[in-house]
């Protein structure tokens, strides 16, 4: 599809709107509507659409197979974390007001923590799904 | 509309108009659920359902054939079964309090203390982000794992082996 | 009890007994798949209907509103969504393993050749 002038474009325009969008969704999502998997989602949908329109090996060049795989692993492991230095410092698991210096604080930086522990899950298995199923050969060509 | 959509979906045999149909179907539901105030749940929809599953079921096209094969039997029993569970299902209804009725109890016990208290507590405004993240932070830790254990499962099948996927089977 | 206070409750049952029968009726697994993810679509709307205030606004506290819809179903339904998002991919990952083992992803076509084979 790199042939196609327009929706190179298009897409050149759109992907870096659509990443910047999706930072914007994560971290209002405490004042508007948004939170960590609206913007897992726009972010992956941002990298499929990258792949959809340069081809398969060339995402897989800008975000790599190893990358993917760890951001997969690495979102739950982050929440994980936050329950366990909830924890660490005095409380229950997954307690967040002992985290910070007062109460409200340290909600506050939970919730940071944890939306991001989400965002990267989401986005790194929904781009993982599509790689899976994008880099598997098709069938024999009956015209897409 | 949306009758509408899933009718022709029932009725479509050509599966690419099925996919197309169904991503129509999605944003449909993402402006109901906006207009009935579900703003952060109709975002996911539209982002989800719209995007990504449109995205997932057209890659499964490009790999499986795209028709449909003529069903060999009139779906008569299935088509009394679906209106038999409907009717159940709206005579359990006439039970259930009227649309947007203040008094109903799903407005009685937590929620009005959660809309109370949210941003006292958390200081955050958005309600619905203060509940999932930090009043139910340990479901969301069950849904995150839901959503990695998808990935895992997804790639346990199909991942290729080293020398080819080429098997005795074909 | 008229029409217009029960409404909500019977758009969802229409949903709901479509994406049934599409799953129960249809033979071709894709399309299975596509009335489940309607059938889980229907049940979204079975929750949020019931939790809107008429005259209320999104649950998001500012000084200007003073009624606001129950934020309690959008919880449980935001789950739900990326659950079934999950559980559609793994589905069609599923179908995808069929078609190269059976060849067909028509029920019919699986079931006969499992006949054959026993």
């Amino acid at each position: 599809m790199r042939d196609y002038l327009v929706l190179r474009v298009i897409a050149k325009l759109m992907i870096a709107f659509m990443l910047v969008f999706a930072l914007y969704v994560q971290f209002h999502g405490d004042f508007g509507p948004g939170g960590g998997f609206q913007a897992g989602v726009i972010a992956a949908a941002a990298i499929i659409f990258y792949a959809i329109i340069y081809g398969l090996p060339a995402a897989r060049r800008v975000v790599p197979d190893w990358l993917v795989e760890t951001m997969v692993a690495a979102g739950v492991l982050l929440y994980a974390s936050v329950g366990v230095a909830g924890m660490l410092l005095g409380g229950n698991y997954l307690d967040y007001f002992v985290l910070g210096a007062d109460p409200v604080d340290g909600q506050h930086r939970g919730i940071f923590w944890v939306e991001i522990g989400v965002l990267i899950t989401v986005a790194g298995v929904m781009l993982k799904i599509f790689y899976m199923f994008a880099g598997r050969p098709g069938e024999e060509e009956e015209g897409k | 509309m949306m009758a509408a959509a899933t009718i022709a979906i029932a009725v479509q045999r050509n599966l690419f108009a099925v996919v197309v149909l169904f991503g129509a179907y999605s944003f449909l539901m993402a402006t109901v659920l906006v207009a009935l105030d579900a703003v952060d749940v109709g975002m996911t929809e539209a982002a989800v359902g719209a995007g990504i599953s449109t995205v997932l079921l057209l890659a499964t096209l490009y790999l499986v054939r795209k028709e449909e094969m003529k069903p060999l039997h009139r779906p008569l029993l299935p088509l009394a079964v679906a209106v038999a569970t409907g009717a159940v299902l709206a005579y359990g209804t006439l039970g259930l309090p009227a649309f947007s009725d203040p008094e109903a109890p799903i407005h009685r016990h937590v929620a009005p203390r959660y809309i109370h208290d949210a941003l006292r507590e958390t200081g955050v405004p958005n309600v619905v982000t203060a509940v999932l993240a930090s009043y139910r932070g340990y479901d969301t830790l069950g849904e995150v794992m839901v959503v990695f254990t998808a990935g895992a499962g997804v790639i346990a099948l199909l991942r290729r082996r080293k020398g080819g996927r080429k098997e005795d089977r074909q | 009890m008229n029409i217009a206070s029960h409404y909500s409750y019977w758009a969802t049952i229409f949903l709901t007994i479509g994406g049934l029968y599409i799953v129960i009726a249809r033979g071709n697994l894709v399309k299975k798949l596509i009335g489940l993810a309607i059938f889980q679509t229907s049940v979204y709307l079975l929750y949020i209907a019931p939790g809107k205030l008429i005259g209320g606004t999104a649950p998001i506290v500012a000084e200007r509103f003073q009624v606001y819809s129950n934020p309690l179903p959008h919880v449980l339904i935001l789950t739900a969504i990326v659950v079934g998002v999950a559980t559609l991919a793994l589905g069609l990952a599923l179908v995808v393993r069929i078609r190269e083992a059976y060849g067909s992803i028509e029920e019919d076509e699986i079931l006969a050749q499992d006949r054959d084979e026993s």
